[in-house]
């Protein structure tokens, strides 16, 4: 097989089942793109229909302990921070619930002490009355502060191993706790532990050979569909933007690569869902619409308060964990710095609309509080 | 040429073919195709829906169902055990729904496979506070037998996991469901062509249930009729006697001749 990654299990507590087999079959072997991309179409069919669940992400705070080469949030960056108060989340949240969102992801940097668990929970409570459905995408936590979070009403928890490659893992993440690669691969099982029903798993495609990458994810999502059972499991490839920090991706993967991916993902795992943000432009991502992915974003903003300008007054940067005051001449520009840039800029409205042209329903309402409260 | 009318509980129907909701290309398609297919019975997955009585226009599924013209049953899929189950059918209730559900308890989300201990949990309490309930379940004739003792108005063994398209693969074990049941049976979950659920009505069961492969097909609205038509040539064989099949040929100058002579 041509681009076969060889050990890419190696060092990982995952083994190489069939399905595993299957993927790197799907992915390295001699089946042309096409072919897949039909299979793929058909299984996303059968397992999904004709329909796409739409999503927001919401930023809670841009304050962040790691330094991590790639990401705009990192310690070091000289960025403009801040963290949302509650009141203020549910401002934003309610913001996003009017354009049409049903589905909420909430984002945060890792700061133990500006955003523990408890404000976390906090936020998620003051989300669950405005959507039915509130993921968390934070640093990884304990089983215990896991379970604060599930019983204040969230059910989905994102926890991307960004690389499953363990030198580049530990050439990327400079400093800070997010340097511990295990505990942060052990995470997911914690977060099942505590009772999260969907399980959100990824890598960051540009930190490492993204054929290893690729086999190891794989490897993760078929060990947890056998241990975290109950839970549905969803991937996502986002690929590495432009963010502050200028870091350029050490490999790029095109984009036929790419959508050979998504296509394998889904005939390898035909009830995984598969998310696609809006890191991705415009054009791919209608062209991927019924090959395989199952959740989108739309009318993405990545950085707090970036829907309704809520926290603005308190915008600050963080030098060695100090707050330090904007300059005078900065105010004008007053908002907070954003994770990564987005491509695909349409609106939720817009992208439903492209769904619909598609043949595709887009499904904003698939969860009901009512079955976890 | 109409088929015999069935009953599940008091209530009777004609159509022997009832229709999901879910994986449909748009609303109207799924409306011109619960029209095709005659069904009387369309079931409605709960966590899309608005329960909360605000009637959110971004969960409006069951503004577009004529509940005039359609029973709408409830299905608790999402649930992973009894209490949830049994929370989410009685939200159903207060949120307007008629007393009746699809008890769906499938705590894998991969091949949606149901939970027996749990189903037979939530239909003992479900059955005490008078819901008429059609448990999902696998195709286990002995567990079908308790379902019915705990008050379920139907069993509805899976053909195949759902959305499969696989036929009916759990033949041998519905035909003893069949054979058993004091309550009509239901096939569901898995019947990807007209001749599947044809296949479920000559065997027996008195309805099958369809989703997947109408709400997919390239025209759902057809594929509809031809499931309607493949349930009442189904039906139709099995109320006229489908003569049984044999593995070898039987001789035409019978053996046993020799006692009419």
């Amino acid at each position: 097989m041509s681009g076969w990654p060889g050990s890419a299990l190696e060092g990982l507590p995952f083994k190489r089942t069939n399905t595993v087999a299957k993927f790197e079959e799907l992915m390295f072997g001699t089946a042309r793109l096409e072919e897949l991309a039909e299979q793929a179409r058909a299984e996303t069919r059968k397992n999904f229909g004709k329909t796409m669940r739409l999503f927001a992400p919401l930023y809670l705070s841009n304050e962040c302990v790691n330094t991590c080469k790639y990401c705009g949030f990192s310690k070091d960056n000289p960025i403009r921070r801040v963290t949302l108060k509650p009141e203020e989340v549910e401002k934003e949240a309610r913001y996003l619930a009017q354009t049409g969102f049903r589905s909420l992801l909430l984002v945060s940097g890792e700061h133990p002490r500006e955003v523990p668990a408890g404000y976390i929970a906090e936020c998620v409570k003051k989300s669950v009355s405005l959507f039915p459905s509130v993921a968390v995408e934070v640093a990884p936590l304990e089983t215990p502060e896991y379970r604060q979070i599930v019983e204040a009403g969230a059910e989905g928890l994102v926890l991307y191993q960004e690389s499953y490659d363990r030198p580049a893992y530990a050439e990327m993440h400079v400093s800070g706790p997010k340097r511990n690669f295990d505990e942060r691969l052990a995470g997911p099982e914690r977060g099942y532990v505590a009772g999260f029903r969907r399980i959100g798993l990824g890598v960051l495609v540009g930190l490492a050979d993204w054929r290893r990458e690729l086999v190891a994810l794989a490897a993760h999502v078929s060990h947890l569909m056998k241990v975290c059972w109950r839970a549905q499991i969803t991937v996502a490839l986002p690929r590495l933007r432009p963010a502050a920090g200028g870091f350029q991706p050490r490999v790029a993967m095109s984009d036929r690569d790419f959508v050979r991916a998504l296509c394998a993902f889904r005939i390898a795992f035909p009830q995984a869902g598969i998310v696609l943000s809006t890191r991705e432009p415009e054009q791919l991502r209608n062209g991927l619409m019924e090959l395989g992915v199952t959740m989108m974003s739309a009318g993405s903003e990545t950085e707090p308060g970036g829907y309704t300008g809520v926290g603005k007054e308190r915008l600050h940067r963080t030098v060695r964990g100090r707050e330090v005051a904007l300059e005078s001449s900065e105010w004008e520009r007053a908002e907070a710095t954003e994770q990564f840039e987005i491509s695909d800029e349409r609106s939720a409205e817009q992208l439903s609309l492209a769904l619909r042209q598609r043949g595709l329903d887009p499904v904003w309402k698939d969860w009901d509080r009512a079955l976890t409260a | 040429m109409p088929t015999e009318p069935w009953k599940i509980g008091d209530r009777e129907f004609q159509s022997r073919l009832l229709v999901g909701t879910g994986k449909f290309p748009s609303v109207s398609a799924m409306q011109s195709a619960l029209e095709a297919s005659g069904t009387e019975i369309v079931t409605v997955a709960l966590r899309r829906v608005d329960l909360t009585g605000h009637k959110d226009p971004q969960a409006d599924m069951l503004e577009e169902i004529d509940q005039n013209k359609y029973l709408v049953l409830a299905n608790t899929s999402g649930a992973m055990n009894a209490e949830e189950a049994v929370r989410l059918a009685r939200l159903a209730v207060a949120a307007g729904l008629p007393k009746w559900v699809k008890l769906e308890i499938h705590p894998d989300p991969r091949y949606l496979l149901p939970d027996p201990i749990e189903t037979l949990k939530a239909t003992e309490i479900l059955a005490k506070e008078g819901f008429t309930i059609l448990p999902y379940i696998n195709a286990d004739p002995v567990l079908a037998k308790r379902l019915e003792e705990a008050g379920a108005a139907t069993v509805m063994p899976l053909g195949a996991p759902i959305g499969s398209n696989r036929g009916i693969e759990t033949r041998a074990q519905i035909e003893i469901i069949i054979e058993q049941a004091c309550v009509p049976v239901i096939v569901d979950a898995g019947l990807g062509a007209p001749s599947h659920a044809a296949e479920a009505l000559e065997m027996g069961a008195d309805a099958v249930l369809i989703n997947t492969a109408i709400a997919v097909a390239e025209d759902p609205a057809a594929m509809a009729t031809a499931f309607r038509l493949g349930v009442e040539a189904g039906r139709l064989a099995f109320e006229a006697g489908l003569s049984p099949a044999r593995r070898e040929a039987s001789a035409t100058s019978p053996l046993t001749g020799f006692l009419d002579e």
